[in-house]
């Protein structure tokens, strides 16, 4: 039910020329943080948010369209259809 | 352009920002009833802050010549303490009369817990009795998708709602579509670091379209900011989109949607100007 949606008035060379600069910025944000795990003490190989992180970087560099949502649903809780039993709601009951 | 900030908690801000998104082109905002920071401990604390909201954020507000609306809660957090919450809801109905209460919110969901799911469902049917519209607050972060999927099955599963006057707030790319699809609005809030960022609602806004969508700031106690409006504003201007459009999302659709409530009484500026001698 959502509606038309509306055109992005750029082309993709329009949105390159923009925001490359703002993008290479990220980026180098990014290898930084990386860099502070390795300088860092010990080791997050093993945390889980790590990992979380390493599969964003997976699906940025992946082909399919649609990155945000796939970035926001790697880092969200999976649905639970049976919530409400679960939880002993009182109309599940 | 002026604009309508349709989610913004003014208690927490200064009398400087009324004046702020005066000049920036506010002309009217609506403040849901939110967490304070801390539990509250009574009854009598929710409402004396619902005196705040109807009687001392209005008059701030008309200084600079805004408007101001509420809604009316007790919110996810505190719905912990279940006992508590039933008695807020129970003390509502003194305030749904007053001059610009638009209804019943955010209700909505914190950590999606049994108890925060028995007072939304409340809340709704408090709403559903007095004919009230609804604002719901989803969840943050990693809780929003699966809490935003709770929220809409019982909506869905209420046949009493009428889902054009509902409002879903803090969508996000994961949740977007969902809230759309089922015909309820939605509301896209302008935190860059817990939930969106102005390029990310336009983004949002040309991949589903404008129709029952709403942007707000929500600023509030956190890092927030209240003039988030006019970065979404002008984000939309940077793409190269008309202005018909971006009026569309920050003013015409939150005047549709408020305009089914019973206390919303409002002019838009262009018909209350002085004509020309």
């Amino acid at each position: 039910m959502s509606s038309p949606s509306v055109s992005l008035p750029l082309s993709a060379a329009e949105v390159l020329d923009r925001e490359f600069l703002e993008i290479r910025a990220k980026l180098l944000q990014l290898a930084a943080s990386l860099d502070r795990f390795d300088r860092g003490d010990g080791s997050v190989a093993g945390d889980e948010r790590y990992e979380l992180i390493r599969r964003g970087l997976d699906i940025l560099r992946d082909a399919s369209p649609e990155k945000a949502e796939q970035i926001q649903r790697l880092f969200s809780r999976d649905y639970d259809d049976n919530w409400q039993a679960n939880l002993k709601m009182p109309l599940a009951e | 352009m002026y604009y309508f900030d349709p989610h913004i908690h003014m208690v927490s801000r200064v009398t400087d920002d009324y004046e702020t998104l005066a000049k920036m082109g506010c002309v009217a905002l609506s403040e849901p009833a939110f967490w304070a920071g801390f539990d509250r401990g009574s009854v009598d604390g929710f409402r004396d802050y619902f005196r705040q909201l109807t009687e001392f954020e209005p008059k701030r507000a008309g200084w600079y010549g805004m408007a101001h609306y509420t809604w009316l809660c007790i919110n996810a957090k505190e719905a912990e303490n279940v006992e508590l919450s039933r008695e807020v809801i129970a003390m509502i109905p003194e305030f749904l009369d007053r001059p610009g209460v638009l209804g019943i919110g955010e209700i909505g969901l914190n950590k999606n817990t049994r108890n925060e799911a028995i007072i939304f469902q409340e809340h709704i049917d408090l709403a559903m009795r007095t004919n009230e519209q609804i604002l719901i607050h989803t969840p943050h972060l990693e809780d929003k998708y699966m809490g935003t999927r709770m929220i809409l099955d019982m909506l869905t599963d209420d046949s009493r709602i009428e889902r054009s006057r509902v409002l879903v707030d803090h969508v996000e790319e994961h949740t977007v579509r969902m809230v759309l699809d089922e015909g309820f609005w939605c509301g896209m809030t302008l935190y860059p670091v817990s939930k969106c960022t102005p390029e990310r609602a336009v983004d949002m806004v040309e991949m589903y379209g404008p129709e029952r969508m709403l942007v707000n700031s929500a600023g509030d106690w956190g890092p927030s900011k209240p003039t988030a409006v006019p970065d979404f504003i002008l984000a939309m201007r940077l793409r190269g989109h008309p202005e018909s459009l971006i009026r569309k999302v920050v003013f015409d659709n939150p005047f549709e949607f408020f305009s089914q409530s019973r206390n919303f009484h409002f002019t838009p500026p262009e018909l209350t100007e002085p004509a020309e001698a």
